[in-house]
């Protein structure tokens, strides 16, 4: 803005604002009102001008205006959804106010799961509310990707006039452009040839989820060119969608100058039971591993290698043991990790995984076997090898430490499928109880299967009956309030009675164990709540014109992929 | 009129929270779990909630006022169990349901409150006679004197400051100004103190603080003059002069009865006081008024008004030429969802109503203004809101552009025009309210 002209008969503004900083004792204003001593003519001359100065004001030349968001071709959210969204993320401001939780929800710990159905059913988020959900997704790199797919383009679009905001445009390909069409060949090769590092990498990954042939042929194309750990990376992302037609990529790619890069692509060749670098661990395995026939049941005799040859080194196995580890037993694990686990019912006398886990194994060598066949079940995903070494879930040596630690049975139970998980994890709270339960809980399908729900629920149950306090479970607690069906809410009614005290309960526990099913229950009922809102209006009012007829169709998609 | 079940929004609802603790914690008891007994009908909401004792708050609303009671000891209006209460009203599920009838302890208060607000419209305007006119007068008279008394003095003062130059003003630094400003809080004439102390700051304020400090001063030295003479002066004018200067004034202008649009409500704190702003706009009068309320610092004002609904109701005028101030008088029914948007005008118009409101009160900062059609436009490190089709632009407060509200406005707009209400003065444009193209509700920027 600015003023308008001085009137010729008028001193300048200028001027009066010179007078009035020297003083008017220093320099007497010239062409002031006379009569009236001089700072108070300077002063009404000043309080004309202003006045004058204000009223003539003018707009000021616009500056270029931003480019249009681009269109979020998505259906707006139902009112009470976005109502409830304003509510989740209003609770971030803050949240670490510390003290007890109290009897009410942690908001903030829903937003994830209010995210990805929102993003299931293919929403737009309200442009109003994009700035807050960046800042969630700013102070938490976990909700990023869910909160980024759901802010949409316009986010991206947003995001370049803050920089605090910049990390969507970083996770973002291209800064809010976005990756090329499937079919835009040309496109594809111009990103890959001329494109920033993460943009590079996300084409990657997204072709890899497409098209893999695709993305290992414009990786082996500049393969020789790029940098050691930028191939190390690359690499990385062949990881999905891995398959034999990746056979003899991974295979040149074992002959690398960088030996992390050799490293990874061993892995993932071994990751491949069809391999040539599988059989050949393969053969080197069995090598070490006998079955005793000798003895009545037979026993399973291990000879571990004595050297690490050129070959063994060139497939991916690491000669130097990490400190505290004997060499041959090191050699061993890598090379029966390695080895397709199809190779091990022959060469054990045709028996099958269930069979091969329960055959003794002589001179202390089991817990190095099965170790090593657990990180085989888990790289190569099989399912039956996996219900072998978790065993039965009620068996004793199954809550101890056994052959097969917790983080490793987590690991094992995601080869199966959802539901024997559940089951699996069920018998051994069922046996065990809550206090080694946190890790496996974390690998179970949301919402727990229901005999997984009752079995957790019941265990608390024991638990406050035991007379500790609730905090003791408060990692199980907050994971139930995730994940826990909303349906079971009815059944926990029964808990939320304050019981009375009994004499070996520590004191007051009985009131704060109410508040923590309390806090669950209306946890779970506000999970429902919100699952309800975000169901789409039956009148229809917010679909896109002509969806009208695909609602259920929406709903069993997948979750919208992240940019 | 909401017992056909108008409920408002969560925003509208959180909007009302006194700050954002409140907010959280309103949030956190918007859910069924701990509420029973709830319920909602003849203009309120009502529940009991479930806290640490043993005994259940009982929470109740005046959807009219609206006001707010609850048995818990919190000092905030709202306090955390009507908030959440409010928030499971307006989720409308089921959990808070139409009643015929609230339960005794809920209809007491609202009864009790009701009948009050009836006794002080039938008493004629609640401006109950002084008890001694004649003592009343002398009263006003001596605080007249006082006030004769400090303006005369900061003349001089001002008088000083110009002849020695405000170069050296700023040498002598913050003191200066807070102990002039003491003397004005002696002379009753809180305006001025007020200004003064604003004044203290401007020398800090950055490149050109001398022309800034200038027109401070001049204007300072204006509203002197104008008490001073105020006899000479118009009385719409002499009454603009006194409410500058701080003097008590009732707003007895005739009752305005209109479906009031709240346009924007905002705090600004100090030290001592919160002053809480609620822009109204009268969909039939096309006026806009401003109420203005205040509570201790820290704390809000009781007074809270939801955005974008409208309240039928009468507003009465404070005097004085070019004030917009009102008092919220009579209100016929609870604040309700309106849909309404104001008309709006170009970003050269608005600048054309801020000099026109000048010329009735030389004093105005700024004035409230809708613009139409205008586009959020980053311009180096400022802002601008620039026409969409023209190319003329009004910059952004510095306020404004620091405050979260700048990034709600620009997600909104997303580069497309939108409908913006907020004031604008010389300083520039402070943005307050939005509205998208098309449809959508009103979206609160401060």
């Amino acid at each position: 803005m600015h003023g308008s002209a001085p009137r010729p008969d008028t001193v300048t503004w200028e001027d009066l604002v010179t007078t009035a900083l020297l003083g008017t004792d220093r320099r007497p204003p010239a062409r002031l009102a006379p009569g009236r001593p001089a700072p108070v003519a300077l002063l009404d001359a000043a309080a004309g001008a202003t006045v004058r100065r204000r009223a003539g004001l003018r707009a000021a030349r616009a500056a270029r205006r931003p480019d249009r968001a681009p269109e979020d071709p998505r259906p707006p959210l139902p009112a009470a959804a976005a109502g409830r969204l304003t509510a989740l993320l209003a609770d971030r401001s803050g949240g670490a106010s510390g003290g007890r939780r109290g009897s009410s929800p942690d908001l903030m710990e829903l937003l994830p799961q209010w995210l990805a159905a929102a993003n299931a059913h293919g929403y737009a988020a309200p442009a109003q509310a994009l700035p807050a959900l960046l800042d969630a997704a700013r102070g938490r790199t976990d909700l990023r990707p869910a909160a980024l797919a759901f802010a949409g383009p316009r986010a991206l679009w947003l995001a370049r006039f803050n920089p605090d905001w910049r990390f969507a445009l970083r996770s973002a390909p291209g800064g809010g452009a976005a990756l090329p069409d499937p079919g835009d060949e040309k496109g594809i090769r111009r990103l890959w040839e001329e494109g920033l590092f993460a943009e590079r990498v996300a084409l990657l990954g997204a072709l890899r989820a497409r098209t893999p042939a695709l993305a290992r042929e414009l990786l082996a194309g500049t393969w020789p060119t790029e940098r050691a750990e930028d191939r190390l990376l690359f690499l990385d992302s062949l990881r999905s969608g891995l398959s034999a037609a990746d056979e003899p990529f991974l295979e040149k790619a074992l002959g690398d100058r960088s030996r992390n890069v050799r490293a990874t692509a061993a892995e993932l060749l071994s990751a491949l039971p069809g391999s040539a670098l599988a059989a050949r661990m393969a053969v080197r395995a069995t090598a070490c591993v006998a079955l005793d026939r000798t003895g009545d049941p037979p026993v399973i005799v291990v000879e571990a290698p004595h050297e690490c040859d050129p070959g063994m080194e060139r497939d991916g196995v690491v000669a130097t043991p990490p400190a505290g580890r004997g060499e041959r037993s090191w050699w061993l694990g890598q090379l029966v990790e390695a080895a397709p686990l199809g190779t091990w019912p022959d060469r054990l006398g045709g028996r099958g995984a269930r069979e091969i886990v329960a055959l003794a194994v002589a001179d202390g060598w089991q817990g190095e076997l099965h170790a090593a066949w657990c990180r085989a079940a888990v790289r190569q995903r099989d399912a039956v090898w996996s219900r072998a070494l978790l065993g039965s879930p009620s068996a004793p040596e199954a809550g101890g430490p056994g052959a097969v630690s917790l983080a490793e049975r987590a690991k094992l139970l995601a080869a199966l499928e959802a539901e024997e998980r559940a089951e699996w994890v069920a018998g051994f709270i069922a046996t065990h109880g809550l206090s080694e339960a946190f890790q496996l809980l974390g690998v179970c399908a949301v919402p727990w299967a229901a005999p997984l729900g009752r079995a957790v629920v019941d265990a608390l149950n024991i638990a406050r009956d035991a007379g500790s306090y609730p905090w003791s479970f408060s990692g199980v607690m907050g994971l139930a309030e995730r994940c826990l069906d909303p349906a079971e809410a009815a059944r926990l009614e029964g808990l939320l009675a304050i019981p009375d005290e009994r004499e070996d309960a520590a004191p007051g526990a009985g009131g704060y164990w109410a508040e923590a099913f309390q806090r669950l229950v209306t946890t779970l009922r506000l999970r429902a709540a919100m699952a309800d809102e975000l169901r789409p209006d039956d009148s229809g009012a917010n679909l896109p014109p002509g969806s009208a007829g695909t609602r259920r169709g929406r709903q069993d998609r997948p979750a919208h992929p992240a940019p | 009129m909401t017992e056909q079940g108008v409920r408002w929004t969560a925003d509208q609802v959180l909007a009302l929270a006194p700050d954002a603790a409140s907010r959280k914690a309103g949030g956190r008891l918007g859910t069924a779990g701990p509420w029973s007994g709830s319920g909602s009908g003849k203009e309120s909401v009502w529940g009991l909630c479930k806290g640490s004792g043993s005994k259940p708050y009982q929470t109740v609303i005046d959807l009219t006022g609206p006001a707010y009671r609850c048995s818990c000891p919190s000092r905030k209006f709202p306090c955390k169990h009507a908030l959440g209460l409010l928030l499971l009203w307006a989720a409308d599920d089921g959990s808070v349901p139409v009643r015929a009838e609230p339960p005794e302890w809920a209809e007491q208060w609202l009864t009790g409150r009701r009948d009050r607000a009836e006794d002080k419209r039938t008493e004629g305007g609640g401006s109950a006679p002084a008890a001694d006119p004649e003592a009343a007068r002398r009263r006003a008279e001596r605080r007249a004197e006082r006030v004769t008394a400090g303006a005369t003095e900061l003349e001089q003062r001002l008088a000083d400051l110009l002849r020695g130059g405000l170069a050296a003003a700023e040498q002598a630094g913050y003191g200066l100004w807070e102990e002039t400003a003491a003397r004005m809080v002696d002379a009753q004439a809180p305006g001025l103190a007020a200004r003064v102390r604003d004044l203290g700051a401007i020398p800090a304020s950055g490149a050109g603080w001398p022309a800034r400090l200038l027109e401070e001063c001049a204007l300072l030295h204006l509203l002197d003059q104008g008490w001073l003479r105020r006899e000479a002066l118009p009385e719409p004018l002499a009454a603009t002069v006194r409410s500058r200067l701080g003097l008590p004034a009732s707003a007895d202008g005739p009752p305005e009865r209109d479906r009031w649009l709240v346009l924007a409500q905002y705090d600004t704190a100090d030290t001592k006081l919160t002053t809480r702003r609620i822009w109204l706009y009268g969909t039939a009068s096309h006026r806009t008024r401003l109420l203005l309320s205040y509570g201790p610092a820290g704390r809000a004002p009781e007074l809270s008004l939801p955005v974008g609904l409208a309240l039928d109701a009468e507003l009465s005028a404070y005097p004085g030429a070019g004030q917009l101030r009102a008092a919220l008088g009579e209100r016929f029914g609870a604040p309700v969802p309106a849909g309404l948007r104001p008309p709006g005008t170009s970003t050269a118009e608005a600048l054309a109503r801020y000099g026109t409101a000048l010329r009735e009160d030389p004093w105005l900062e700024s004035v409230p203004v809708t613009l139409e059609q205008v586009v959020p436009v980053p311009d180096g490190e400022q802002w601008q809101l620039a026409d969409a089709e023209e190319d003329a632009a009004l910059p952004l407060t510095r306020a404004a552009r620091s405050r979260p509200g700048l990034w709600r406005l620009l997600a909104l707009s997303g580069g497309a025009p939108v409908t913006v209400f907020g004031e604008c003065g010389h300083r520039g444009f402070t943005p307050l309210t939005a509205w998208r193209e098309g449809d959508g509700e009103a979206v609160p920027l401060c």
